[in-house]
C-alpha cells in the first residue's frame, strides 16, 4: 500500500488510506481497471435477459386496458385460484416456520449422531428438481403409497386435494427458515443466555425472552421467503394436486391452462398479478433485512 | 464459545444435549427429517432401481429419455458458463466501484429469484413468441425461438442468473479491493489482477455458485415447460420427460429418470457441503 499512498498525494487518497484496511465499502472510486467492461457486460445482460422480457409482458398487460384487466383478474375462477394458492402457501409457511425453527435450533445447539446428514438433507428440496419431488410425494401419499396406506384409511386424502398442494409447497420451500435462522442462532453469544440463567430465568424464559427476540427478524424473513416460494411453486404441485378447477387449481396452473388455450391476454394479466405479489414480498424481505441489520448492530 | 476461558468450568462439550427436553427436540428433528426429507429421497432411488440396474438402464436408453438427458446436459453446458461470467462481472462491478444507480442494478440482479417459474416462462413468451413484442420481427426473418432449444437456454439463463453473483458479492464486499489495488500499484494489469489476485480469492465461492446454478438448470420445470413446447425427442428436458412418462402411466420409466436426477441432487448436496467448509459459509 505504501507506493499507492506515495503515488496519490491528494487529500482524498490520504483519507482513503487512513481508513481501516477491511472497509465495508470498498468500491468508492474507479481506481481498479475494468469499470467500463463490467458495467457494459452487466447492464447489457440484465437488460437483455431480465428487463426486456419483463417489460414485454407488462406491455402486453397494459395494452389490455384496465376494464379488461380487471375482468380477467377478478373472475371467479381466478379468485378461487388466488385463495387456494395463498391459503396453501400460508399453511406451508406456518409449518415450515415451526419445523424450520426446530431444525435450526437442534442443528446449532446440540451435537448428536447423524447431525451432518440432517444438515445435508435440509438442502435436498433445493437440490432436487421439483418434478422429482412431485413424483415422490404423489407416490408416497397415493392410496397405495407408503404414507397413503396409513392416511387414506383414516380418511385423510392428500393427493388430488388441497392438502397435497400444502405438502408439495412445504417440501419445496423447507430450507428457507432453517438457513436464515441458523447463522443468527450461531451468533448469539453464550454469555447472554448464561446471564439470563444466572438471573434466575427458566429455560423457557431464556428462549422466549432472550433468544426469540434476537432471531425474530431472521425468522420472519425466512417465513416470508418460504411463503413467496410456495406461491410460485409449480412443478411439485402439478404432480400431486390433480388440477381440478376451483378445488386444486393454483394460479401458476391457471396461467398454464390459459396459455394452452391460446388465451394470451388472460395469461399476461394473471402472470402480472403473480409478479406484483413477488415484488411486494421482495420489498418486504428487503425491509426485514434492514431490520435484521439494525438488530445485529444493537447486539454488538 | 470454545475460546472463552470462562467456559472451562463447563462440561467438556457444552453442546452435548443434557436435558430430556433436548433429547426430545432432537428426536422430533430426526422424525421430521426422516419423514419429510429422507423417505421421499429413498423412495425415488429405491423405486428407480427396484427392478434391477438392467431395467433401469433399459429405461434410460430409450430414445426419448436419452434425448431428454442430452438436452438437459446441453442446457447446463451452455447456461452455467455464461452465468458464471455474468456473476463475476456483476460482482466485480458492484463490489469494486461506486456509481449512480447501483442499488437499482442490484435489485435487477436479484429479480429473477423472486419471479416464479411459470411467470419466467410467460415473460419470454411475450417477448419472442408469436404473440410477443419481437414476434413479428422474428417472423419476418423466419426465425423461431419459442418452442425450440433456444427458448430453453434463454429461460434457464434468466432463472439462474443471480446464483453466482449472489455468492460472490458478499464475499468480495468483505474482502475489499485492497489486494487488487496493491497488485495495481505493483504494475499488474487488469487481466493479471483478475487471474492472479481475485480468482484465487473467490474460487471456492465461484464453484459453489456454479454448483447451485447447475442444479437449478438441470431441475428447472415450470419455466421450461412454458417455452419448450415439450415436444418428445426434441424439446423435452429430463424433468419434463418425467411428467410425460408419469402421465403416460409409464411409472418405471418416470422413476428411472427421477432416480437419475435424485442421485445428481445427492452429488450436489455433497459438493455443496464440501464447498461450504472451504468457503467458511
Amino acid at each position: 500500500m505504501s507506493s499507492l499512498e506515495a503515488a496519490r498525494d491528494t487529500p482524498r487518497a490520504v483519507a482513503i488510506t487512513t481508513r481501516p484496511t477491511r472497509s465495508r465499502k470498498p468500491g468508492r472510486r474507479h481506481l481498479l481497471p475494468g469499470f467500463g467492461l463490467t458495467f457494459g457486460i452487466t447492464t447489457l445482460y440484465l437488460v437483455l435477459i431480465v428487463a426486456l422480457p419483463l417489460a414485454a409482458m407488462l406491455l402486453k398487460t397494459f395494452s389490455l386496458g384496465w376494464p379488461e384487466f380487471w375482468r380477467i383478474v377478478s373472475s371467479p375462477r381466478a379468485i378461487s385460484a388466488y385463495w387456494i394458492t395463498f391459503s396453501s402457501a400460508a399453511a406451508a409457511a406456518v409449518f415450515n416456520g415451526f419445523f424450520g425453527l426446530l431444525l435450526a435450533w437442534v442443528l446449532v445447539r446440540y451435537e448428536f449422531p447423524g447431525k451432518r446428514i440432517i444438515d445435508g438433507l435440509v438442502d435436498l428440496p433445493f437440490a432436487l428438481p421439483t418434478a422429482v419431488a412431485g413424483l415422490a410425494l404423489v407416490t408416497l401419499f397415493g392410496p397405495a403409497g407408503w404414507y397413503g396406506q396409513v392416511l387414506v384409511p383414516l380418511g385423510i386424502t392428500v393427493t388430488h386435494a388441497q392438502l397435497g398442494i400444502i405438502v408439495a409447497m412445504a417440501f419445496t420451500s423447507l430450507p428457507f427458515v432453517v438457513r436464515t435462522v441458523q447463522p443468527v442462532l450461531e451468533d448469539i453469544p453464550e454469555d447472554v443466555q448464561e446471564a439470563a440463567r444466572l438471573l434466575g430465568a427458566t429455560p423457557f424464559q431464556v428462549f422466549s425472552r432472550v433468544i426469540l427476540p434476537l432471531v425474530l427478524p431472521a425468522f420472519t424473513t425466512g417465513v416470508v421467503l418460504c411463503f413467496a416460494r410456495a406461491i410460485g411453486e409449480f412443478g411439485a404441485v402439478v404432480f400431486i394436486a390433480g388440477n381440478l378447477p376451483g378445488m386444486t387449481e393454483i394460479v401458476s396452473l391457471l396461467i398454464f391452462i390459459r396459455l394452452d388455450e391460446h388465451n394470451y391476454p388472460a395469461a399476461a394479466a394473471l402472470a402480472t398479478v403473480l409478479l406484483a405479489t413477488a415484488f411486494v414480498t421482495l420489498f418486504l424481505t428487503n425491509l426485514l433485512q434492514a431490520w435484521q441489520l439494525r438488530y445485529a448492530d444493537k447486539s454488538r | 464459545m470454545q475460546t472463552n476461558p470462562a467456559d472451562a468450568s463447563l462440561p467438556a462439550d457444552p453442546r452435548r444435549p443434557q436435558s430430556a427436553v433436548a433429547w426430545g427436540l432432537i428426536g422430533l428433528a430426526y422424525l421430521m427429517a426422516g419423514v419429510v426429507l429422507l423417505v421421499p429421497l429413498l423412495l425415488i432411488v429405491v423405486t428407480g432401481f427396484r427392478e434391477g440396474v438392467g431395467v433401469y438402464l433399459a429405461n434410460i436408453v430409450k430414445p426419448d429419455t436419452l434425448h431428454a438427458i442430452f438436452l438437459t446436459v446441453l442446457a447446463a453446458i451452455v447456461v452455467v458458463p455464461i452465468n458464471v461470467g455474468f456473476g463475476i462481472a456483476a460482482a466485480w462491478l458492484v463490489t469494486r466501484y461506486d456509481f449512480r444507480g447501483k442499488r437499482l442494478l442490484i435489485t435487477f440482479i436479484e429479480i429473477p429469484f423472486s419471479v416464479s417459474p411459470i411467470v419466467a416462462g410467460v415473460i419470454y413468451l411475450f417477448l419472442y413468441g408469436g404473440q410477443g413484442l419481437l414476434g413479428p420481427l422474428l417472423a419476418e426473418f423466419d426465425l423461431k425461438l419459442m418452442f425450440t432449444v433456444w427458448a430453453i437456454f434463454l429461460v434457464s439463463l434468466f432463472v439462474t442468473s443471480p446464483f453466482v453473483a449472489r455468492e460472490l458479492i458478499p464475499l468480495m464486499q468483505q474482502q475489499g479491493g485492497e489486494d487488487e489495488e496493491a497488485a495495481l500499484s505493483l504494475g499488474a494489469n487488469g487481466r493479471q489482477i483478475f487471474w492472479h489476485v481475485t480468482l484465487p480469492n473467490i474460487r471456492w465461492a465461484l464453484l459453489y455458485g456454479a454448483v447451485l446454478c447447475n442444479a437449478r438448470v438441470i431441475g428447472e420445470f415450470g419455466a421450461v415447460s412454458v417455452v419448450s413446447g415439450a415436444i418428445r425427442g426434441q424439446t423435452n428436458t429430463l424433468p419434463l420427460q418425467i411428467e410425460l412418462l408419469f402421465n403416460d402411466f409409464n411409472v418405471t420409466g418416470a422413476f428411472a429418470a427421477a432416480s437419475t436426477l435424485a442421485l445428481l441432487a445427492v452429488v450436489t448436496i455433497i459438493l455443496k457441503s464440501v464447498l461450504e467448509r472451504k468457503t467458511g459459509h
